[in-house]
């Protein structure tokens, strides 16, 4: 007996508890019903900034910059460094509450949009055309611009100058096709050296397919093409490298990535992004290296970009005053000073000519962005690119067409 | 119902029982509470997230949100998709991982147990310290610890090293050892019936492929946390048995081994119990290592299916229901072997024919205190089983 009134009494807990939460569910409900083609929201009230930092540089660049807004915009705005960004944005959403203005991986992008999340605030922009145009695709969902981009990044070929210049090389012989990639790869090659390291991923293998006029998907992510001829021609290319042995993936000569096995020296190329300067600056600073763009492929040159925008909440309270920032936050002098501090590239055409006259190194990788495309984003392809990482693992003794024909079917399976 | 059985039953008993009732139920309403509104609240919450469409956006209580059945279930288990196969996976990655981790550990454990508490040994509470340290350390420094030891140039590789042995890249090595074994004696692929058919999206020559490199790196790390943590469990039990029965073995001339085999470890059921349930549980809970370790890879191979579910809500899917049905699903794995063990574990009644062995005339009963002796302890072990493994079961649904 006393057991059973023990479990009643538990019960009916659970049954007020789930009452009263659904009772405050119902509050929640109100503020998502919102148009995205409306007036935006506007309030006194304060702006949170959530932003997925790589380190305390970044944290107080975008501290500075936010709260120099906040002085002449009279709004009052705290930016908060997640610890693990996607997580703490899908409590925000849940509970209604979510952050105002937040950092937003285009691959997050289709997830987060078609649950009504965001506000599609991409032709509110003044500056919208200034954007790179592979950037504003990246951010499309539905047609509609959803964010403004904050910065890329791109691929591009990474040479140690020191093993370079050993095997004999000079400058003119910096790869432009593939058939001199395969050839100075050859000549790099030693029993301690491999000529070409990357990781075995399509996040870089990638550069490839676009080379060779192919992709995953289309810009805006609507289309799977992972089955096309331009597919297995680059995966059929890099198979080859991988069984002459002058490729290797990282993870075969001990290391965790590119940069690694470049500063190393145990590669004498890589296929890396522009963050690979800042990682070789601070675990390999005594190594010189220089970064010329990826060889022509079949359909001319091709890399990939990543990118993030400045996301802003739909439940936002003071829309209008996050638009406002966000402009800031991508302004010329605001992305220049980002770039400074953490090594980012500018997301406008506007700032080009002065970013290259301050990183006349770096000037591959932005010159990148006009030839790049970005990676798959509809919503769950990122299993899928796991997916086809895992698949890629074994590429030098599988069949190219037979592992892209599979991620054919589960791209396709995503867009229904 | 409350009102009603104080009402009646107290009429038997005396008056202050009614008080009593009261009085017991505001002391334990703090508790209740907490326990409602934290654990089971939330538990019929994400059962309701698993049978709908939620996509994330505000409370999932709303007239948004539609019931859909079983299809969040369907598709993890059916369908032949890419949301089957990472699950089967992840399965594959977790069963392995437990079928090593739990018997491994638990002999670990009693092993370290019965030599920690030797009379002999100097210094026992040195090595008790030292064997319970990693059980106290957060397993998040831990894996990180783990991730530095078995870098391909880290402390591990150094030491094969020694014996000329090229030590693997650890946590980016996908392949399974049971299959790099036979790759070493010559069988590269499997045969056609176990590779051309498959279950859960995962053929049976990769769910027979055994854990990959990563994730015995990870099982040897989970052996060197919790060890520690039931030898102490079995610290308790064999502190707590009676030093005559080893005594009297010693006296009917057993030696050492048999009277390990036959004296103690018969009395440690009930605590083999306890060790054996938490470790099930724990492994088929596998979470923070692989959160901070190897995020799932290399190929997905560390996956288990609670991190599975995390990455399904939280990842770019936003599959909230999807990720909640793992959840129970893996709620239901667990519930089940916990039941199949406990059938198989159970103290089962002395034969017949083995008893009329014991069946002494009462003439011969002086020695019979010895009896009770041994029994006092099991009785407390086992009452103490009884409600650790309801506590086990409940916290296994979190």
């Amino acid at each position: 007996m006393q057991r059973r009134n023990r479990w009643l009494g538990a019960g009916a807990l659970a049954v007020i508890g789930a009452l009263a939460l659904s009772a405050c569910g119902s509050g929640f409900s109100s503020s998502s019903g919102g148009s995205t083609g409306g007036e935006l929201s506007s309030s006194k009230k304060a702006l949170t900034v959530l932003i997925g930092s790589s380190g305390p540089a970044e944290t107080s660049a975008v501290t500075s910059a936010v709260s120099s807004w906040s002085k002449t915009a009279g709004t009052s705005a705290k930016v908060i460094a997640a610890s693990d960004l996607s997580q703490q944005l899908s409590q925000g959403f849940a509970s209604g509450k979510p952050a105002d203005v937040f950092y937003l991986g285009n691959t997050d992008l289709a997830g987060y949009a078609s649950a009504g999340d965001l506000l599609a605030y991409g032709n509110k922009l003044p500056n919208k055309s200034d954007f790179y145009p592979s950037l504003t695709k990246a951010f499309t969902y539905n047609n509609q611009l959803y964010c403004a981009p904050k910065d890329l990044s791109t691929l591009q070929l990474v040479i140690n100058d020191s093993i370079w210049q050993k095997a004999g090389l000079t400058k003119a012989d910096y790869p432009t096709t593939w058939n001199e990639l395969e050839s100075v790869a050859k000549k790099l090659t030693t029993k301690s050296v491999v000529g070409l390291s990357m990781n075995g991923q399509y996040e870089r293998m990638g550069a490839f397919m676009v080379e060779a006029g192919g992709n995953l998907m289309n810009p805006t992510s609507t289309k799977a093409t992972a089955d096309s001829a331009a597919n297995v021609t680059a995966l059929t290319y890099v198979k080859k490298l991988l069984n002459e042995g002058v490729m290797k993936y990282s993870k075969d000569v001990g290391e965790s990535d590119g940069g690694q096995a470049l500063g190393a020296g145990k590669a004498a190329m890589t296929v890396e992004g522009n963050w690979v300067t800042g990682e070789l600056k601070s675990d390999f600073p005594t190594v010189k290296y220089t970064v010329v763009p990826l060889p022509s492929g079949p359909a001319g040159k091709g890399t990939l970009v990543y990118t993030n925008c400045w996301g802003i909440a739909k439940d936002s309270p003071n829309q209008a005053a996050a638009l406002k920032l966000v402009e800031k936050l991508t302004s010329e002098s605001d992305q220049l000073a980002f770039s400074k501090a953490f090594g980012v590239l500018p997301s406008i055409q506007s700032a080009a000519t002065k970013w290259k006259s301050q990183n006349p190194a770096l000037v591959p990788f932005l010159d990148g962005v006009s030839y790049a495309q970005g990676v798959p984003a509809s919503k769950n392809s990122a299993a899928v690119v796991t997916d086809f990482d895992s698949k890629l693992e074994t590429l030098a003794t599988s069949d190219p067409k037979t592992i892209l024909a599979a991620v054919q079917t589960n791209l396709q399976a995503t867009l229904k | 119902m409350t009102t009603l059985a104080s009402r009646t039953s107290p009429r038997h008993h005396r008056g202050i029982n009614r008080g009593e009732a009261r009085s017991g139920w505001l002391f334990t309403a703090p508790t209740l509470i907490l326990l409602g509104l934290f654990l089971v609240v939330p538990i019929f919450m994400a059962l309701w997230v698993a049978f709908s469409d939620w996509n994330g956006n505000g409370s999932p209580f709303t007239s948004a949100v539609h019931f859909i059945g079983l299809s969040n279930f369907g598709s993890v288990l059916s369908g032949g998709g890419l949301d089957e196969q990472n699950f089967g996976q992840a399965l594959r990655n977790n069963a392995w991982y437990v079928i090593l981790v739990v018997p491994i550990q638990t002999i670990v454990a009693l092993f370290l147990a019965v030599m920690v508490n030797r009379q002999i040994l100097k210094g026992r509470g040195i090595f008790r310290t030292a064997f319970y340290f990693p059980s106290v350390t957060s397993s998040v420094a831990i894996t990180v610890l783990w991730l530095f030891l078995f870098s391909q140039s880290g402390a591990i590789n150094n030491v094969l090293g020694w014996f000329g042995i090229n030590g693997p890249n650890w946590f980016n090595e996908p392949s399974g050892i049971i299959q790099d074994g036979l790759a070493g004696l010559g069988v590269k692929s499997g045969p056609g019936f176990l590779t051309g058919n498959s279950f859960l999206g995962v053929s049976w020559w990769d769910w027979i492929g055994g854990p990959s490199v990563a994730m015995t790196a990870l099982i040897f790390m989970a052996i060197f946390t919790t060890s520690g943590t039931f030898m102490l469990l079995f610290i308790a039990a064999l502190q707590n048995m009676s030093g005559e029965v080893q005594e009297a073995a010693m006296v009917d001339g057993a030696t050492g081994w048999q009277r390990f085999r036959f004296v103690t470890l018969p009395q440690l059921r009930p605590t083999l119990f306890t060790v054996l349930t938490l470790g099930l549980i724990g492994g088929w809970q596998i979470f923070d290592q692989i959160y901070t370790g190897t995020q799932g890879g290399p190929a997905n191979t560390t996956t288990s299916p609670a991190y599975l579910a995390y990455s399904t809500a939280f990842g770019n899917g936003q599959e909230w229901g999807q990720g909640a049905a793992i959840g129970f699903i893996v709620f239901a794995i667990i519930v089940v072997f916990t039941i199949v063990q406990r059938v198989i574990l159970r103290e089962r009644k002395v034969s017949k024919r083995r008893m009329r062995l014991y069946n002494l005339p009462p003439s011969a009963r002086d020695g019979s205190s010895n009896d009770e002796d041994d029994q006092g302890p099991g009785m407390q072990a086992a009452v103490g089983i009884a409600t650790e493994s309801q506590v086990n079961r409940s916290g296994g649904t979190v």
